[in-house]
């Protein structure tokens, strides 16, 4: 799958959508969603909870293992994916429809990279 | 193969008791159907059981190399003496005096594991690792209260820590602080001091650690803990490599927990019964659970009264016959057998270890402790062979695979724990089989991905199971 261009992505590997309004979804890439595998279970934080640039807002488990999800930006939790909470198989099979959190009042972001710049960045990785 | 259930029928059973005498109860305690019980003879139980037996492989089966579990052979001689009347005919409330025999076990046992481990005092409570972890960080978390100090919410835990680390950490209120490692695999001390502050209660570590290596900085990294104010945990899950040559006390740790279940021979694995002794040095030995063993000129009694103790964290004094077993191992073995043990089980894994590493890429190519782990990212990326495949292989050989997947700063990891217990004749045949397998790799990939053929069930479907699991069996 290819990276769409019109989101940003961070290099621990959750992008990023700006909503328009002030308003940010983040949800896993597809790169990630690869190296995790079949994911069984997701857990997310609630609405009004506070996330924090660099720190974990929740985490994805898969056969192999549970992975902390981390959040690039700053803000309140506005929205979360519920649908997620019973089929965590969407985010194997269209990662970025399966966006995880919606996050508003963002007061920090971290230094984001563009779907170009991302590839690249998974190329040196590799 | 049937389940119980699917064998049962109505009326089959074997019930040795009379029939119950009237009892009037009040009909709000009655059920108001009977519970669905399988009704099956002594025998047809006895054929099921069998049956499942046939199905599993254990160490009695055959090789067992499941890395960071320690599948050693458990002398017989452990059940032996674990059998003896005077250990199954008790109570746990029957007076001190008609028992003294029991508490001079735990007593016993108490000095000689905190010798091994370098320790001051011993608890046999908690019931297996993750819950002596749970117990050693209660102790650390006492002691800061005791002190005043309610600012050390902190637990440093290396990102190559087995998972039940900031899980036991997060259990016992702490938040978890994970600290890199360098691309060596051990601790980055640089990190480490960075991290550490007026906030750390402590760090947990395991040495070797995941990757199975020693960590050389070892006392730096517990002298940086203890002067941010911290204390420092050792995780005792891969003592195998160690016992009886170097001791956790000595290295600085302040707290211990043992998996007597691993490390000293008792069955393990299937759901326990475990046991997660924890050790510590004198200055934390008030926290400890209550009851402790003290004696007198009257003998052995149980010391109830621990004003600063954590509490019981199991009932009575945990799972006592797996101490007895234990116990004996370690007595079988003495001063002398304990280090080699040890120090054969080093020897196994870099035999192993150097007679796989021209075929399989290892993680970490150095020396290694008791367990060496490869990775088979080259492997997967050239043949679409992954580490899940070369361990299905592994089955239709007859040999348990390593642990996989694990530890997860490994991409593609098998990790192989051989243990001492296994003759070099096991080992040669081991290393023949992953070199063929690594030949079925190169040659046949796509073979692989159909094994196992000769087990009694072939690849399961683990991520069905996970997202939709049929947890009790359904009567309709």
């Amino acid at each position: 799958m290819t990276n769409p261009t019109n989101i940003l992505y961070a290099k621990s590997h959750e992008w990023v959508q700006d909503m328009g309004d002030g308003s940010f979804r983040i949800g896993l890439t597809d790169y990630a969603q690869k190296e995790l595998g079949d994911l069984v279970f997701v857990n997310l934080p609630q609405e009004g909870d506070e996330v924090e640039v660099g720190s974990a807002f929740g985490d994805v488990e898969s056969v192999k293992a549970v992975s902390d999800v981390y959040s690039p930006v700053s803000g309140v939790v506005c929205a979360i994916n519920e649908e997620l909470l019973d089929h965590p198989e969407n985010i194997n099979q269209d990662a970025y429809a399966a966006w995880m959190i919606q996050v508003n009042e963002v007061s920090d972001k971290e230094e984001l990279l563009s779907a170009e710049e991302y590839e690249k960045f998974l190329s040196e990785e590799e | 193969m049937q389940l119980l259930f699917e064998r049962s029928h109505p009326g089959r059973g074997c019930t040795i008791l009379p029939a119950c005498d009237d009892i009037n109860l009040d009909a709000s305690l009655c059920r108001a159907q009977a519970p669905h019980l399988p009704q099956l003879s002594e025998n047809e139980i006895s054929r099921h059981y069998t049956e499942l037996a046939k199905q599993t492989h254990g160490v009695n089966d055959g090789f067992y190399p499941l890395g960071s579990c320690t599948m050693k052979y458990n002398p017989k001689i452990n059940e032996e003496i674990a059998s003896l009347p005077g250990f199954t005919e008790i109570h746990p409330l029957q007076p001190e005096h008609t028992a003294q025999g029991c508490l001079e076990v735990l007593s016993l046992a108490d000095k000689l594991f905190s010798e091994i481990t370098g320790m001051d005092a011993m608890t046999f409570q908690p019931a297996a690792g993750a819950h002596g972890e749970l117990t050693g960080l209660m102790l650390i978390k006492a002691y800061h209260q005791a002190n005043g100090d309610h600012d050390r919410t902190k637990i440093l835990v290396p990102d190559s820590a087995h998972g039940t680390n900031p899980a036991s950490a997060s259990m016992a209120g702490f938040q978890v602080v994970s600290i890199p490692s360098l691309p060596n695999g051990c601790v980055d001390t640089k990190a480490l001091r960075q991290a550490a502050d007026e906030h750390t209660a402590g760090l947990m570590l395991t040495n070797p650690n995941t990757v199975g290596l020693f960590d050389q900085n070892i006392s730096e990294i517990t002298s940086i803990v203890h002067q941010a104010g911290g204390l420092c945990y050792y995780d005792g899950a891969n003592l195998n490599a160690i016992m009886g040559i170097v001791r956790p006390g000595d290295m600085g740790f302040d707290v211990v927990h043992l998996n007597l279940h691993k490390t000293f021979s008792t069955p393990h694995g299937g759901g326990g019964p475990g046991s997660g002794a924890v050790g510590c040095k004198e200055f934390l030995k008030p926290f400890l659970p209550s009851p402790t063993v003290c004696k007198d000129e009257n003998g052995y009694h149980f010391c109830r009264n621990n004003p600063q103790s954590i509490g019981s964290v199991k009932e009575f004094y945990g799972n006592f016959l797996v101490v007895v077993r234990a116990l004996t191992y370690v007595l079988t073995l003495g001063k002398e057998g304990i280090p080699e043990a040890s120090s054969n089980a080093v020897l196994n894994c870099n035999y192993m270890m150097n007679h796989l590493k021209d075929l399989y890429d290892m993680a970490f190519d150095t020396g290694c402790m008791h367990e060496f782990v490869m990775t088979l990212e080259k492997l997967k990326k050239e043949k679409d062979v992954s580490a899940m495949d070369v361990a299905k292989a592994l089955l239709d050989n007859g040999i348990h695979p390593p642990t996989m997947y694990f530890p997860l700063i490994v991409h593609e990891a098998l990790m192989v724990e051989p243990t001492e217990t296994e003759p070099r004749e096991v080992l040669d045949h081991a290393i023949e089989v992953f070199r063929s397998i690594y030949q079925t790799a190169i040659e046949q990939p796509e073979s692989l991905h159909e094994m196992p053929l000769h087990t009694p069930v072939r690849r399961l479907d683990e991520v069905g199971a996970a997202r939709n699991p049929k947890l009790r069996f359904s009567f309709e």
